[in-house]
């Protein structure tokens, strides 16, 4: 071996790349082809089966017209720039509360976890009952005597959106907690010693030396965390299907309303490229930020 | 070569006919309500005598949930035997693209033509000259279901017609009942404006936005009437804080909401509640003020099959649906009225018999699902709920934008 020249490039580790071709063709079929093909046809006034008959940007105009779609947006705004902050906000404090070296540490990591091992179908409905004011927390608070209490978020267009915030944190923080604890533990001891030697209080090591070591771990979570919230789709549908009114409605589930139930693809196209967009306009900027920075060193 | 042919030959004319014995066909509908669910039994009894085997596809979650799977397994590639859709333009594209069976020889066996009535029902089914679906029942829209033990715990008698509703519901109020019940369903709020705008704008009304798409009519003042008394509805219905149209009716069967407006289907829920027409329920057609009936409801369209076997028990099947023991016993449980006008219903309760009498008289209307598509459905859909649920749109800011829809409607 040492005698040769060197092997050619592409023959290196041959046996990787034969086996990730399967997934280079999915990847390149299945989801590039099909995102240009989804583009392609949203220019179309396509019906319940795709047709080539182009409509130019008719179809965008109609979908920025549209209130539903409007207010789609504006909820995924809102849901997605609250649970981002909220769900690390709380992941992380919660992570730092377990590696206090507490008793029943096992305990409190799985009662925390528990709700991730739930579908967002079966979150959304138990929160469905725990919200609705005649059976959940309303009814109990006013049965210890507060009569004038008044939580109903899931009927009042104005706050629904929290309402669905709450399940998705409930649901969520989990398992963003056991990414920051599993970072923190990640954390040399000597470090700690260092700090603690120098005399800095804990509550500045974490925020000034902890947390820029744990970047890896944030930005991990950010990518789950993001990537949830744009495809939130079937909390809506199990908790509130939108309501009341449409006032919870969300992009997907205007996407997939559009193009089976009222049977107009190309609208659902035009929706579908939009949020394709908007996930773009985040991902680039964070790519050059990440990829390109490296170089710099 | 030659051998493995004939054993291939052989092998599958075994499989062929031990499949001519029992052939599988799955079924699907959105029937799953208690009386819903009693009511397709009855299909799958029949069928099942026929000596082929129903495999019941039932989703959850009522047309809107069911519809888009129906449709995406259609065009996927994976058909059902058989399935459900409303009358009318819901399956338009399936059968031109050519994915839906031509049912044309059994309807010209069984005389389909002239049993079917009204006519308008097998006229949906029709594309081209062919006949491509199935009718099972009528449902119409148009009625009010009025609760008797709600109205004798307030005091005051069951109304009659839909301003008597209308002004007994401060009485229901300071009772602590619901006025009027409403799920939070976009077709439900649709539905229900549909109802009010033919039984209180009248019927050209409705012909002139729905078949016409007269958009000034939609924006004219005899349309800002309707949407006046749908404010009026909404504001009675504030309260009502459920899903499903079941559990709207069912705040109606247990006296906790004073009526709802919703289609007769809503009867088979009254009758799996053990409750009588006349005695602790009633039911206006028309909401009382103007008797008439739209003639929609559910027919069975039957995906194009490669198997032979399966496009004959397909064919079985619909004969069977449309045969008069079937129609009897389906219509009976399901509260709906039968496609064919020879049937004996004397076992049919009050409400049921004013469906019928309305339907023998002819005040008829065409569905608003034959009539508009499903995109211009879907949108109405959207006004309507975003409507009825969010009390900070005015009627007329509501009428302008119904009137943006029907301009352009296709």
């Amino acid at each position: 071996m040492s005698g040769k020249s060197r092997p050619n490039q592409l023959f290196r580790n041959l046996n990787a790349k034969i086996a990730s071709i399967p997934m280079i063709l999915t990847a390149s079929v299945i989801f590039f082809g099909g995102t240009l093909w989804t583009i392609f046809y949203s220019f179309t006034n396509s019906k319940l089966l795709p047709r080539l008959k182009f409509v130019g940007f008719s179809q965008y105009e109609r979908l920025w017209s549209t209130n539903r779609w409007l207010i789609s947006i504006e909820n995924l705004l809102i849901f997605g720039f609250l649970s981002l902050i909220f769900s690390l906000a709380i992941g992380f404090l919660l992570a730092v509360l377990m590696d206090q070296k507490i008793r029943f540490e096992n305990t409190f990591r799985t009662i925390f976890l528990y709700p991730f091992a739930l579908s967002f179908i079966v979150t959304g409905l138990v929160w469905q009952w725990i919200l609705n004011p005649d059976f959940g927390i309303q009814k109990v608070v006013r049965s210890f005597g507060w009569d004038n209490f008044n939580f109903d978020p899931l009927y009042d267009a104005e706050i629904v959106i929290y309402g669905i915030l709450i399940a998705a944190l409930w649901q969520g923080t989990g398992l963003v907690m056991c990414i920051m604890l599993a970072g923190l533990r990640g954390i040399d001891q000597e470090i700690w010693n260092a700090a603690k030697i120098d005399g800095i209080p804990s509550w500045k090591t974490y925020l000034l030396i902890i947390i820029p070591m744990m970047r890896p771990v944030f930005v991990t979570t950010l990518v789950l965390i993001t990537s949830g919230i744009v495809k939130v789709y079937d909390l809506v549908v199990a908790q509130t299907s939108g309501g009341p009114g449409i006032a919870s409605e969300v992009p997907a589930k205007f996407v997939y309303d559009t193009m089976f139930l009222k049977q107009n693809l190309g609208q659902g196209f035009a929706g579908s490229t939009m949020m394709l967009l908007s996930v773009l306009i985040v991902l680039i900027p964070w790519a050059y930020l990440e990829f390109g920075g490296k170089k710099r060193g | 070569m030659k051998f493995k042919a004939l054993f291939g030959l052989s092998v599958a004319g075994l499989m062929a006919t031990s499949a001519a014995n029992a052939t599988e066909l799955e079924v699907t509908h959105w029937w799953t309500s208690g009386g819903e669910a009693a009511a397709v039994a009855e299909f799958a009894k029949a069928f099942d005598a026929t000596g082929h085997k129903w495999v019941d596809g039932a989703i959850a979650g009522s047309g809107g949930v069911a519809r888009p799977i129906m449709i995406s397994r259609i065009t996927g590639g994976d058909p059902m035997g058989a399935t459900q859709f409303n009358h009318g333009r819901q399956a338009e594209e399936l059968v031109e693209a050519g994915l839906m069976q031509d049912l044309t020889e059994v309807a010209e066996r069984e005389n389909w033509s002239e049993i079917i009535y009204p006519k308008s029902l097998l006229d949906a089914c029709t594309v081209d000259g062919k006949v491509y679906c199935a009718p099972v029942n009528i449902h119409s829209w148009q009625w009010l279901w009025l609760s008797h033990k709600a109205f004798s715990d307030a005091g005051i008698p069951v109304p009659t017609n839909w301003d008597e509703f209308v002004a007994a519901a401060p009485a229901l109020e300071k009772v602590g009942k619901i006025p009027l019940a409403m799920g939070n369903q976009p077709w439900q709020s649709n539905g229900a404006f549909g109802v009010m705008l033919v039984a209180l704008g009248g019927i050209e009304l409705r012909a002139k936005i729905f078949e016409q798409r007269d958009a000034e009519a939609a924006a004219g003042p005899e349309m800002a009437k309707v949407f006046k008394a749908a404010d009026k509805a909404r504001e009675m219905s504030k309260d009502s804080k459920v899903q499903d149209w079941n559990q709207a009716t069912n705040l109606v069967i247990t006296g906790q909401a004073g009526g709802q407006i919703m289609g007769d289907w809503a009867q088979g829920e009254f009758a799996v509640a053990n409750q009588l027409a006349g005695e602790d329920y009633s039911c206006l057609p028309g909401l009382g003020v103007n008797e008439v009936i739209s003639t929609g409801g559910d027919a069975f369209y039957f995906p194009r099959m490669d198997d032979p076997e399966k496009t004959k028990a397909q064919m079985d099947l619909a004969s069977v649906l449309v045969a008069k023991t079937t129609q009897v016993a389906f219509n009976l449980k399901k509260g709906s009225l039968p496609i064919r006008g020879d049937v004996d219903l004397s076992a049919a309760n009050d409400c049921m018999k004013k469906g019928l009498s309305i339907l023998a008289s002819g005040n008829i209307l065409p569905d608003a699902n034959m009539l508009l598509s499903p995109d211009t459905q879907g949108q109405l859909d959207d006004l309507m709920v975003e409507f009825w649920k969010d009390m900070s749109i005015t009627p007329e800011n509501a009428q302008q934008r119904y009137a943006e829809i029907i301009a352009s409607a296709d």
